[in-house]
């Protein structure tokens, strides 16, 4: 079978690991890192994701094509969310030429 | 041994050459599932993003109304129903019936605590008046925590927060289901080493939902600082 095993060992201490990370994640909430309260609180959040998707989903034991089908999932989130974000971001640096036809002057930033 | 013979007892389907092509077709069907379902939640994270952005005293403020030593709660037993539902997995890898039964039933009593907690929280929205259209008019102590952000801005963080673990909610609902259909399936003795594609795919859906409440607890619980 393709498929090992994983001793139950390993999933306890998976497990020990993301209970550690989420009293991490919930202490940082009580000091103050300034920006990097949320920087902190995403990193965590990312390596329990990371400890989830590699050995509770077993995907550290998948084949290459499903890997690249996990990666590829990632991939377009972040297009969405990058995108999204830099359209929001910079919306107000370009300016808009409205009513022109009532012959106000263009208005620049 | 014929051939159907040998499909028919390893619980393999006909079109497939060995088990080990037909797991990986199982694998790769439910991730291109799991991957929409990404997509499906992303959109509410990048709408959520954009309005953190742009309101985000009216967020920090929202999320000191929510009790974080709840959500913090509900993150380990969530994970904690992860962990059963792995071991489950593994329990009918090894051929254990006993013990693929058992972590089921561990896993969604977990779920279920989940799912009570989350209703407790949600009544508690309707005793502070910050239900978005339902029940809104924050009063005292919680108008006094949303006030600075702008009490309407903070009714769209509390959009968020039903729309975003309300739709999570519904996912465990749906896999408490499929939980129980493995533990009557299980209990007639339908998976063998060779054969527990089910209780895999099921397995999968419910970590999913699990990464998806790990991400939502850090965005929805623990904005702005609590020192």
């Amino acid at each position: 079978m393709s498929q090992p095993i994983v001793p139950q060992k390993t999933y306890l201490l998976v497990f020990l690991c993301l209970i550690g990370l989420t009293m991490l994640t919930t202490g940082v909430a009580f000091i103050d890192l300034g920006p990097f309260n949320t920087v902190a609180a995403l990193a965590i959040a990312f390596s329990k994701m990371a400890l989830v998707i590699l050995f509770f989903m077993g995907v550290r034991h998948s084949s290459g094509l499903v890997r690249i089908i996990v990666i590829a999932g990632f991939f377009w989130l972040a297009l969405l969310m990058a995108f999204t974000l830099t359209d929001y971001h910079t919306r107000t640096w370009t300016p808009v030429p409205q009513a022109w036809s009532t012959g106000a002057p263009p208005t620049h930033p | 041994m014929t051939d159907a013979e040998l499909h028919a007892e390893k619980g393999m389907a006909h079109q497939f050459e060995d088990l080990d092509q037909q797991h990986e077709a199982d694998a790769l069907g439910i991730w291109v599932f799991l991957i929409t379902e990404i997509m499906f939640f992303g959109g509410l994270f990048a709408a959520y993003a954009i309005y953190r952005w742009l309101y985000f005293a009216a967020f920090d403020g929202g999320s000191h109304v929510l009790d974080i030593r709840l959500g913090a709660a509900n993150t380990i037993v969530l994970l904690g129903s992860s962990l059963t539902m792995a071991l489950s997995v593994r329990s009918a890898q090894t051929g254990n019936r006993r013990a693929t039964v058992m972590f089921l039933i561990a896993t969604m009593i977990l779920g279920g605590i989940f799912l009570g907690v989350k209703a407790y929280e949600y009544d508690q929205k309707f005793v502070e008046h910050v239900v978005p259209s339902l029940d809104w008019g924050p009063e005292g102590e919680t108008l006094a925590r949303l006030a600075p952000g702008g009490v309407q801005h903070a009714e769209i963080y509390f959009i968020f927060y039903f729309a975003m673990t309300g739709l999570h909610a519904i996912h465990m609902i749906i896999g408490m289901g499929l939980l129980l259909w493995l533990v009557l399936k299980a209990r007639k003795d339908s998976f063998t080493p060779h054969y527990f594609a089910p209780v895999e795919v099921v397995g999968l859906y419910w970590h999913f939902v699990d990464i998806v409440w790990i991400f939502l607890f850090p965005l929805l619980y623990l904005i702005g600082g609590r020192y």
